[in-house]
């Protein structure tokens, strides 16, 4: 019989497959992975350097563009970053906000992840289905922030500006006529909060039916079961957080663990994996889901009753209110130097972390004083997963590699930052 | 009995190889030398009390423009941030290395087999070489990439571009055209600036 050498192969960085802009060199023996090794930085922005240049104020729009699909959540470890070195008091209701627009981002973010992941092993249907769902939670985004995505929402000392009282409204067009836009706008007649009042009730319906279409389903369990199984140890050794180390059996929540915002105020479980494999992270981040739901509802329940400010009152980090402005000279020499020269946090060091729906996202600030950054070092999830890859596709077949990066839930915009 | 606080174990227990100890903010952050770190590091992970099973981040650091310019110790710093999930507790560790033109450290790959990656994104990055590493190539600057981008003393713009040249129709590299230039400067104020 012929010696049959390994060869390599090069996948991506254009493959859709790749999750954005992966190039895998995998060397292979015969269909067998011997060796993954993935070249990242085609997405390298350099952000902690622009944030070296930037006040702290203009690099909250950067947060959003790093993981571009759970974009609330990169800014909330940023500004949370920044209210712990100046020590601002966010105010209840901005951090009940903040909850409820993380869970919001964790649903987008998972229903994404299912989605392309779904569609990566063979699963068409479930992908336009996630999509359905995702257009009302950005729709949610859009009332609020004014922007579907990139939403530079969240502000140092709470967030931009209080819920909205109506809903953007479907208008007639070629595609849809009135009577059909009419029942387009049947949720949205009410606030903000009624919209989301909805979208919950909806919601576990919903997520009945990606399991319906995938739980149970041959296909997705022999594509998932077993495939890329890190055991718990490992997994905290490789610096794997979130689902990823969930799904190997570690209870290990930030939410729970070190609770920030309002986390410690309601209720939630923590779903864990047994096996470690894919099939046990899309579990537990399918339950993750319905978790999220629940946390939204009870904010939505506290937020209806609770008025009040959800911006810090310390105008040396937040910016007055317009009216004050316009009437106050002290006002408006705080919000004149507060937009030129930014705000000056104390000399230090800090690093704050949330439970992003990748993982830990963490934010390490040092500051010397200045009104910019000296230095901003991001946490991203997905490094440390991703750096993984190898070890955890050894030894499998190659298509099995495209299961393995979707479990992974990569996305370059953290990753290569 | 009173459980001790970390700073007690970790007086106890690091002894000598410990330069300093700083609590603020309700974060501890401790500061090794570079000959210690290997032992240091692995006691960290391995000691009863401590077990920080973790390495969340390593971050590379260069302070040669640190405050006004005064900054007086070594210029590049790598900071780790340690968690321990059986104590829920986190540690910054901060390692100066030696010398300013050509700083090396330990790698901890050996230690926290994470590390991988992020050793290879400050070597990138900041130039610090890390002994024992097993793979250290650039990760995120492009191939063939020169220079050290986030070293203080690398301009934002970069010193090349690239743009498509229809003559030879390739891609060509060239000295970057654009003005440095400075929307916001940078300003320090002194602690009791606006509060009169």
């Amino acid at each position: 019989m012929p010696e049959i050498k390994n060869y390599t192969m090069n996948f991506g960085p254009q493959h859709p497959a790749a999750h954005g802009v992966l190039r895998l060199v995998l060397e292979l023996d015969g269909e067998v992975i011997v060796r993954a090794d993935p070249h990242i930085g085609l997405l390298h922005r350099a952000t902690e350097k622009l944030a070296e240049h930037k006040t702290y104020l203009q690099s909250v729009p950067y947060m959003d563009r790093l993981d571009y699909v759970s974009m609330m959540c990169n800014e909330h470890a940023y500004v949370q970053a920044i209210e712990k070195m100046t020590g601002i008091e966010v105010p209840l209701r901005a951090q009940y906000i903040r909850v409820m627009f993380d869970e919001i981002t964790r649903i987008l973010n998972h229903l994404m992840w299912l989605g392309a992941h779904g569609l990566d092993i063979g699963a068409m249907t479930v992908f336009l289905y996630c999509f359905r769902e995702r257009e009302d939670l950005m729709d949610a985004y859009e009332a609020v922030s004014g922007a579907r995505m990139h939403a530079a929402y969240y502000r140092p000392g709470g967030v931009y500006r209080d819920l909205p009282d109506s809903m953007p409204q479907y208008e007639a067009s070629k595609i849809h006529n009135a009577a059909a836009v009419k029942k387009m706008n049947e949720n949205r007649q009410g606030s903000l909060l009624d919209f989301l009042e909805d979208f919950t009730r909806r919601f576990p319906t919903y997520v009945d039916e990606y399991e319906t279409l995938l739980t149970d389903n041959r296909i997705w369990k022999q594509r998932t079961v077993g495939i890329g199984v890190v055991s718990p140890e490992r997994a905290v050794a490789l610096g794997m957080t979130g689902p990823m180390l969930r799904g190997s059996g570690v209870e290990w929540d930030l939410r729970k663990k070190q609770p920030y915002a309002a986390y410690d105020k309601v209720d939630f479980d923590v779903p864990v994996g047994r096996n470690g494999d894919s099939y046990d992270r899309y579990l537990v981040r399918v339950e993750e889901m319905r978790q999220s739901n629940r946390i939204i509802k009870q904010c939505v329940d506290w937020l209806r009753v609770n008025p009040g400010p959800v911006m810090a009152s310390n105008h040396k980090y937040s910016p007055p209110g317009r009216e004050s402005m316009k009437q106050n000279m002290e006002e408006l020499i705080h919000h004149f130097k507060l937009f030129t020269e930014g705000m000056h946090v104390p000399a230090g060091e800090a690093y704050a972390a949330v439970e992003h729906p990748k993982g830990e996202f963490g934010i390490y600030l040092v500051s010397d004083g200045a009104n910019k950054p000296y230095r901003l070092k991001i946490r991203a999830p997905g490094f440390a997963h991703l750096a993984a890859l190898d070890e955890m596709a050894r030894g499998h077949m190659i298509a099995d590699v495209v299961t393995i990066i979707g479990t992974q839930d990569i996305v370059f915009g953290e990753i290569d930052r | 009995m009173t459980k001790k606080s970390l700073r007690e174990v970790l007086a106890e227990l690091l002894a000598d190889q410990l330069v300093s100890v700083q609590e603020r903010l309700g974060e501890t952050t401790i500061v090794v030398k570079a000959e210690d770190m290997l032992s240091a590091l692995t006691l960290l992970r391995d000691a009863e009390g401590l077990l920080f099973s973790q390495m969340t981040d390593l971050c590379g650091m260069d302070y040669s423009e640190y405050g006004e310019g005064d900054w007086q110790g070594r210029r590049f710093a790598v900071v780790y941030q340690l968690l321990s999930l059986v104590n829920n507790q986190r540690l910054r560790v901060r390692v100066f290395a030696e010398e300013d033109d050509f700083p090396v450290l330990a790698s901890v790959t050996q230690i926290w087999p994470g590390a991988n990656w992020f050793e290879r994104e400050a070597f990138d990055l900041f130039g610090i070489i890390f002994t024992g590493h097993p793979d250290l190539r650039r990760i995120l600057t492009d191939y063939g990439f020169v220079g050290n981008p986030f070293r203080k003393d690398f301009p934002l713009s970069g010193h090349v571009e690239m743009r498509y040249d229809p003559d030879q129709q390739r891609v060509v590299y060239q000295p970057v055209t654009v003005e440095p230039r400075v929307v916001t400067p940078r300003i320090m104020r002194e602690e009791t600036y606006g509060c009169n």
